[in-house]
């Protein structure tokens, strides 16, 4: 009787085992993946390269080295003594500044894009998804509707219409990118709605929009995020598409796919590091971005623990 | 089954009226005359000019002889720069290229692309599958515009094998490096998905029934496993399609092929309203009938589908 009561005790004295929550589980199989982990590494050097660039660079990206002009294939390439540590382009200006400057846009682009989308997207499907019938039936075919227009031939309509700049760019972009996202959350919302923590929301007298706030959404981030990290790459590479062809950003300012199509025009007269330098931080962040995206959607799937 | 295809159309439709009212709407919000230069432009010639092309209509008027011109001679309207050329007779010099080269990537995407996805899963873990699993992903962060300078890199400048540019009315040698740089990342989606689905389809019970009794595995993958794998495949093929076709403004530019890209892209610069909104129109007809085949397609292929 005695034991039993020391035991009591005791149980009654020690700490509660502390739960794992979802959160700090993925947190751990996240840093296990050595890719992920990798990506992670190379978007943080992006970003600094982006961030810190200005500061150190010895040349403004509007500068003209005029002791270079003419002679770009020569007296252009990248050597530490110029302080053109990438080159120059084809004006003389120098290519690490104006690769800090693209490095800047095309992620800003990325990231504010996926943002728009995300919040968008994630509200919209939820709505849909959480009222369902007739609401969910016209606000899906919404977005099939507008899935099935040729949207890079309307943003490139739109940014003529109303003249290039970096905001008609960014509504362009936020315009069509939430779409697929808008899909994934009302796929999510529909199960998540008939789980019994939402009836008894209902049940207590939460307003509609509160639910969807309050309990839906927080459920939704997992896939949400995923998915955003997957949306960051391609809307770089929209920007990029559109700035290749010569209608996203405007000179003296530049972005990854404005370099690079400046570069590949320039190939022929031997300068190659004008090419080469923007591919490799395309490549390199898109990479980068890819390899987190799957390694969030390995660590935050709750299919394989 | 016709239901559901008179159903479809019946979605498709609108869809379309969408699609021109609403460039319609953008051009005509456009500020400024399309036929205002730098240097001006007396108003009288002005309104001469804009008479001409009907631009003094009101809203209304005009955009139902838009409408009313497409459906019934299939007339996109006139060029707002070049006097002598009207959109028809851009999309009839662009669009058979874009055509010819857009079929061949289709062609190879889904070919290549949906052999590799099958072996892959077929030999999982193989380095056959590592090497198909590793193409996927490389092929991932190369989209067409920055492959297509890499591929006139390699071949043009440096092994000097093929033209790095221009069409010569579709010779073979002119093909090739368009083909490659605009079907390189949808083969390799397309491989992705269809070893996913593959690998899938492989370890399921009916699968194993078949093993049970005996049957080669050869019969297995071909009469068993490949239809049910290739269902993903299709549902694919939709953005496919939509993205080789904004991809081909990439292939024109970069390659001066002359397609219909080119055009678009230099309408855009030259702000030739007329020409942007035809090949718009067309290109979204085209790909919403696109949609329009491939979603029948999947209905008719795959039992599970309702209508």
């Amino acid at each position: 009787m005695l034991a039993t009561r020391a035991i009591a005790d005791q149980l009654a004295h020690k700490d509660a085992v502390k739960g794992r929550s979802l959160w700090a589980d993925a947190r751990t199989r996240f840093f296990r993946n050595k890719a992920a982990v990798g990506g992670l590494i190379v978007l943080l050097l992006v970003g600094l390269f982006a961030l810190i660039g200005p500061f150190i660079a010895p040349w403004d990206y509007e500068e003209i080295d005029w002791s270079v002009l003419g002679r770009v294939a020569e007296a252009g390439r990248p050597s530490l003594e110029t302080g053109h540590w990438f080159g120059t382009d084809p004006l003389g200006r120098d290519l690490f500044a104006r690769t800090v400057q693209g490095t800047q846009i095309s992620l800003m682009v990325g990231i504010v894009g996926a943002f728009i989308a995300v919040i968008v997207g994630t509200f919209y499907g939820a709505v849909a998804g959480y009222f369902g019938g007739r609401v969910d039936n016209v606000m899906m075919r919404i977005v099939d509707v507008l899935m099935s227009i040729p949207y890079m031939f309307v943003l490139i309509l739109l940014l003529v219409v109303f003249g290039r700049s970096m905001l008609m760019l960014f509504i362009g972009i936020g315009l069509v990118s939430w779409l697929d996202m808008a899909r994934i959350a009302r796929g999510q919302t529909l199960t998540l709605r008939n789980k019994e923590f939402v009836e008894a929301a209902v049940a207590t007298g939460v307003g509609p929009f509160t639910i969807i706030l309050r309990h839906i959404v927080p459920n939704l981030l997992g896939v949400v995020i995923v998915y955003a990290t997957l949306l960051v790459p391609s809307m770089i590479i929209y920007e990029s598409f559109i700035s290749f062809l010569g209608l996203g950003v405007q000179e003296p300012l530049t972005s990854w796919g404005a370099l690079i199509s400046e570069g590949s025009g320039e190939m022929v007269n031997g300068t190659l590091w004008m090419l080469l330098v923007p591919l490799f931080f395309f490549v390199v962040t898109l990479f980068g971005f890819f390899f987190v995206g799957d390694g969030l959607r390995d660590a935050l799937d709750p299919k394989d623990r | 089954m016709f239901t559901f295809i008179f159903k479809r159309l019946l979605i498709a439709i609108p869809v379309l009226l969408i699609l021109i009212v609403g460039t319609f709407i953008l051009m005509y919000a456009a500020p400024g005359s399309p036929f205002a230069t730098e240097r001006g432009v007396p108003p009288a010639v002005l309104a001469n000019l804009e008479r001409q092309y009907g631009l003094d209509q009101p809203f209304y008027v005009q955009i139902w002889r838009y409408i009313w011109g497409i459906v019934s001679d299939f007339d996109f309207g006139p060029s707002f720069i070049y006097r002598d050329q009207d959109v028809n007779d851009l999309i009839a010099q662009g669009f058979p290229v874009t055509l010819t080269y857009g079929f061949w990537s289709f062609v190879v995407a889904v070919l290549v692309g949906g052999t590799l996805g099958i072996i892959a899963a077929i030999r999982h873990n193989t380095w056959l599958d590592y090497l198909a699993v590793g193409i996927s992903i490389g092929a991932q962060v190369l989209p067409n515009f920055v492959l297509a300078p890499i591929l006139v890199l390699i071949f043009t400048l440096w092994l000097g094998w093929l033209p790095g540019g221009g069409w010569q009315g579709g010779q073979w040698q002119y093909v090739i490096l368009p083909v490659i740089a605009l079907s390189t990342s949808f083969m390799a989606s397309i491989a992705r998905i269809a070893r996913a689905s593959m690998l899938e389809v492989l370890t399921s019970n009916f699968i194993r029934t078949a093993r049970a009794k005996g049957l080669p595995m050869r019969r297995i993958v071909l009469r068993h496993a490949l239809k049910p794998a290739l269902l993903p495949v299709i549902s694919y093929l939709g953005p496919a399609f939509v993205g080789m076709i904004t991809g081909s403004v990439v292939i024109d530019i970069y390659f001066s092929t002359g397609g219909i890209g080119q055009f678009f892209v230099a309408s855009a610069l030259n702000r030739d309203y007329g020409v942007m909104m035809g090949i718009t129109v067309l290109l979204g007809a085209l790909t919403i009938f696109f949609n329009l085949v491939v979603d029948i397609l999947y209905a008719w292929i795959d039992p599970k589908i309702r209508y």
